[in-house]
């Protein structure tokens, strides 16, 4: 398979040929960085147009198909308007506040996207309790909406921002448990060598029934989570109007649009990295032949593809399914999914410590 | 000097009406020439600009329901990019005023107004916002949204139908397209005769 | 039991004018004690009141009531009046009938008469620094140029009540203390439907009280008809509740001709029964699209709409309009139907019978939907006609008010239908009585559809027309409700008064007894299934 870490270690020798190796790596974060950052815009971009044609089609019409050949020049046109809107200062709010929300949110989720492999030595934030890391850093994201809705100094941004506070603290633990069942089974916290050891098979095929009870649990969880679907009160725009990001325009409320976004992306990229196999391609343990020509397509082709699958499925859900009540989200967490987050933590142990798992 | 002619998809230039008007505004923008890099720049913003104008959810009354059925599956105003339509004022692009405008609401609608962020347009939907319309000798009528902001394009009828919507979209956007970003955005208070 | 004969024994100064409808002229100080009667006595029972017209006769100011009993059917119109044109006072009844909170508030807004005992005596439509009553005949608008300021809301409001001694004093009631967490939905919101605007106290999630300002959308319409000739007001019918276009143009025909004695022919009678039906269909499409659009199902939003696309299209063939139509006039219909008409309307309900099941399928078996429907804002039978919430609404309370049965006109009383009618009241109650009724329409257009006779479309009328004097009321089902027109004349070509019985304000006054105690999303969902349309409250 293509093995990304040839490329890098090429640009750390030249690098350090002429230069002191402190400044090689200043170089590369510089370099990487950059590219994370434009990783991001694309891929948002990518998700909006996908989005907006994929409800189309569900919704028996056409969606954008004037700008550009089948609309494709649609969301370019839209981040140039945003990025020259005004930008409205407030008279009454926290203005420190006000300014930090909507990059916080744009902060937790990068860190975020640096942790998920995308092909073979291809990790950017790589070290052995990654999935700890990632659940920390993406829970930095409610810091920033309860400030987004507090700070705006409007009783309907807080009623937004409080509901969606309590939704996705609630959600967490959710992903919590079904990533940790994953844990379990694969003995390690690290997400390459979570994804190395799926050569053999994918997680959700090895765990049988607990990892596909884990799995349900998580694209429900991370869907709630992400503020999207059945789970969008918080940003229901039939009742608050925007939601806890009403009084932004301009490139802050851009922002807030790319996050929503990013973050549907990161939780579809979780759920393919530990469920399904990250850049692994599909092998079946005995039959080497066909792993043989499975491995000639490279692992970031069979990353985004899985990965676009189940944002596919998120989508799916969203288009098909009302909105839920608040009390009635915050009831489905706490008396149906934790509980059968924890039986099937429970389950998963049994399996792996009598060696049941394939 | 030439005029530059915005190009709308599917419809030529010549079809159009009020094609005046615009070149009186090209004439007026650039009467002290234009440099060259921001010109070009102009350009891609403003295409940028006149592909994404998502309008801000207003609806009093009948044209409303026109405006919905713009937004479905028949008329489909997402082929334009228009389909987001936000709620809040500060994400909203341009008010289209569909409906009639009374007394006790047209305070409430220049604030809305106020809260949208540059560059905003408004665009007048039927008789009512237009001039009144059916109700014009009502004492609770306002005659007309130009009464109370300033107006970028009208679209007439009773409701009118979607394909005179898509046309006075149409109309805006070509407008849009020809303003000049750098150097002020080109406002008109009354449409003078 | 002769209504007459009763009213003559409780009350020996009534007065009758036979002109049009029965009507009797009580004294202001025995109205009161009469409505009372009239309510509680087991043999009259008119425990429905349909309607409250504020009326300027030059020298007097008064108002008309017109009643009904939901237990026998029959009907009275009182009025009284007064002759202080200063300071009007009139006895209130809302403590009998729920329905005459808001349309008592309609009256003082137009006309200025003071309601005793009414506990909340502020204006409806108009701002609250609006300088006089528009409905009286000397009103002068110079005093109301367009303000631009922001309206001040008050917190309190204004009561004429009677003190022990018997007196008359003002007393202030509060609607919202200061420490409550008020929040403002509306005027411009997504889910109001239109211009409503709603002041809800709320903690935390759950609603305490709701306080609707109407009028945002108040044209002025009532009072544009007493200038215009009858031909000519109709071109506004159309615009009140639009989704129910051929319907209020039906009522206001249907009251001309009553009143002229004009006979329309039978193929007029089948047409305006098969768009009325067609109009019907529509509206409860668009019901369905709003309601799972503000229930989050935007998918459903969108089939709902292609649906009513077909409608709209065998409207534009035969009327030229798709949400305007400008159909019937008085004494028949504008134009003849297409000739496509009876084909395109056979291929339509083919098309949209399997249609119906797809739309259950997606939204109405959904647990989603279950939960945030069932048992919520559950509404009684005795709040609903005691606000007169008819039309859907009324009928998913267990309240069986249907105008087609209870008053049939036109084709009704000749075609086999059911009237829907479920007992729990709440909100999927009231979607499912719309959607059961798309059934029922479509039935009757099948019956009527092969057998439109041969005839004339339009009966010769005299190019001025001029209603004979006397007071006049004809009501339809329309799509949301009854919708009712009185009409008073005095022999001129235009109307003196000419009032439209709204379907959706007795709904909105009964919002904040419906959504007591339930939380902000309900709000939304009641909303939707209420159904009302903006307009047609404001008129």
């Amino acid at each position: 398979m293509f093995d990304f870490s040839i490329v890098s270690s090429w640009i750390h020798g030249l690098l350090t040929g002429f230069m002191p190796e402190g400044l090689a790596i200043f170089l590369e974060c510089v370099v990487i960085g950059v590219c994370i950052m434009l990783m991001y815009a694309v891929l948002a971009i990518v998700l909006i147009y996908m989005e907006r044609k994929v409800c189309a089609f569900f919704q028996c019409r056409l969606g954008p198909n004037r700008v550009g050949k089948y609309g494709l020049m649609q969301v370019f046109a839209d981040v140039f308007k945003m990025l020259i809107k005004e930008i409205i200062t407030l008279k009454n709010s926290d203005r420190l506040l006000y300014n930090l929300a909507p990059y916080m949110v744009i902060l937790a989720s990068i860190l975020s996207f640096a942790c998920l492999p995308i092909n073979k030595g291809m990790e950017i934030i790589n070290f052995n309790i990654g999935v700890f890391f990632l659940m920390a850093a993406s829970s930095i994201g409610v810091v920033g909406i309860l400030l987004a809705g507090w700070s705006s100094n409007n009783k309907f941004t807080l009623i937004g921002a409080m509901r969606s506070g309590a939704q996705i603290i609630s959600y967490e633990l959710s992903v919590g448990l079904s990533i940790l069942t994953m844990v379990v089974l694969t003995g390690t916290m690290s997400f390459s060598e979570i994804v190395e050891g799926q050569a053999d098979g994918w997680n959700i095929f090895k765990g049988h029934i607990p990892a596909v009870i884990a799995f349900i649990v998580y694209l429900i969880a991370g869907n709630a989570e992400t503020n999207r679907g059945p789970f969008d009160l918080p940003e229901a725009e039939s009742e608050l109007t925007a939601g806890y990001h009403t009084e932004y325009s301009g490139m802050h409320f851009g922002f807030f649009y790319l996050a929503e976004y990013l973050n549907l992306f990161i939780v579809s990229g979780v759920a393919a990295t530990v469920f399904l196999g990250g850049w692994m391609p599909f092998h079946v343990s005995g039959l080497d032949g066909f792993n043989a020509i499975m491995d000639f397509i490279p692992g970031f082709v069979w990353f985004f593809a899985k990965a676009f699958f189940v944002v596919f499925l998120l989508m799916w859900i969203k288009w098909t399914f009302p909105r839920l009540r608040i009390d009635q989200i915050l009831k489905l967490e706490w008396k149906f999914l934790v509980p059968i987050s924890m039986f099937n933590l429970l389950l998963m142990v049994l399996i792996v410590v009598f060696g049941l798992h394939f | 000097m030439e005029i530059k002619k915005p190009k709308i998809k599917s419809m030529q230039y010549e079809d159009f009406q009020d094609n005046e008007y615009l070149e009186k505004m090209v004439a007026e923008l650039n009467a002290e020439g234009t440099n060259v890099l921001l010109g070009k720049l102009d350009d891609l913003i403003n295409w940028g600009r006149s592909n994404s104008l998502w309008p801000l959810t207003f609806a009093t009354s009948c044209c409303g329901i026109e405006f919905m059925a713009l937004g479905a599956a028949r008329y489909d105003m997402a082929r334009f990019g228009f389909e987001v339509a936000r709620a809040s004022p500060r994400q909203a692009d341009m008010i289209m005023v569909c409906g009639t405008i009374t007394d006790r609401m047209a305070p409430v609608l220049k604030r809305l107004y106020d809260q949208m962020p540059d560059p905003k347009y408004v665009v007048a939907v039927g008789g009512c916002a237009v001039s009144g319309g059916p109700f014009k000798k009502s004492y609770h009528v306002v005659n007309g949204v130009d009464q109370i902001m300033p107006v970028d394009v009208y679209i007439p009828g009773c409701p009118p139908r979607p394909e005179a919507f898509y046309y006075g979209m149409m109309q805006l956007q070509r407008k849009v397209k020809l303003e000049k970003f750098f150097g002020g955005v080109n406002r008109k208070e009354k449409e003078e005769k | 039991m002769n209504i007459k004969d009763r009213i003559l024994e409780i009350v020996p100064e009534a007065q009758f004018a036979e002109q049009g409808d029965l009507t009797a002229t009580i004294p202001a100080e025995s109205f009161h004690a009469l409505a009372e009667r009239l309510k509680n006595d087991k043999d009259t029972q008119f425990d429905f009141l349909l309607s409250l017209t504020g009326m300027d006769w030059g020298e007097t100011l008064g108002v008309v009531y017109h009643l009904e009993s939901t237990v026998y059917g029959h009907t009275i119109v009182l009025k009284t009046m007064t002759a202080d044109r200063e300071k009007p006072e009139l006895a209130s009844v809302t403590d009998l009938w729920r329905a005459a909170e808001f349309n008592e508030r309609e009256v003082f807004d137009f006309f200025g008469i003071r309601f005793i005992n009414n506990s909340d005596m502020r204006r409806l439509y108009l701002r609250e620094d609006w300088v006089g009553y528009p409905l009286r005949k000397d009103y002068d608008d110079s005093l109301n140029p367009l303000r631009m300021t922001n309206e001040v809301t008050e917190d309190t409001t204004e009561e004429l009540s009677v003190d022990e001694e018997g007196n008359l004093v003002n007393k202030t009631n509060v609607l919202f203390e200061d420490k409550e967490y008020v929040v403002n939905i509306g005027p411009q919101h997504p889910a109001t439907h239109g211009v409503l605007r709603f002041r809800t106290s709320l903690e935390g999630e759950t609603i305490k009280k709701i306080e609707p300002y109407c009028g945002y959308i108040h044209r002025g319409i009532e009072k544009m008809n007493e200038s215009l000739t009858y031909p000519q007001t109709l071109a506004l019918t159309d615009r009140l509740d639009y989704l129910g276009a051929h319907q209020n143009r039906h009522a206001v025909c249907m009251c001309v001709e009553k009143a002229m004695g004009v006979e329309v022919s039978e193929r007029v009678q089948y047409i305006r029964t098969i768009m009325d039906e067609l109009q019907r269909i529509d509206s409860h499409l668009l019901f369905y699209s709003c309601a799972c659009m503000d229930l989050g199902g935007l998918t459903a939003f969108f089939y709902g709409f292609r649906d009513r696309e077909k409608i709209l299209d065998i409207f534009e063939a035969t009327t030229g309009g798709r949400l305007i139509q400008n159909y019937n006039t008085i004494g028949g219909v504008q134009a003849d139907i297409h000739p496509d008409f009876v084909k395109d309307i056979k291929e339509f309900i083919a098309y949209l019978r399997p249609i119906l099941k797809e739309y259950h399928d997606i939204f109405t078996g959904n647990i989603i939907v279950h939960q945030r429907m069932k048992g919520v804002g559950v509404l009684t039978r005795e709040d609903a006609i005691s606000f007169g919430a008819t039309g859907g609404t009324g009928r998913a309370s267990g309240w069986a008010c249907d105008t087609r049965k209870r008053k049939p006109y036109a084709m009704y009383g000749k075609v086999d239908f059911k009237e829907i009618v479920y007992n729990e009241g709440d909100c999927f109650a009231r979607y499912m009585v719309r959607m059961d009724e798309i059934l029922e329409s479509m039935k009757i257009i099948e019956q009527l559809i092969d057998n439109i006779p041969a005839g004339d479309y339009q009966v010769k009328m005299k190019p001025i027309i001029r209603v004979p004097e006397g007071n006049y009321f004809a009501s339809v089902e329309a799509s949301r409700g009854e919708f009712g027109v009185f009409i008073e004349s005095h022999g001129d070509k235009f109307p003196y008064r000419m009032k439209y019985r709204s379907t959706g304000l007795p709904l909105v006054s009964a919002i904040d007894t419906i959504t007591r105690g339930a939380k902000i999303a309900d709000l939304i969902a009641i909303g939707a299934t209420l159904d009302y349309v903006v307009p047609d409250i404001d008129r």
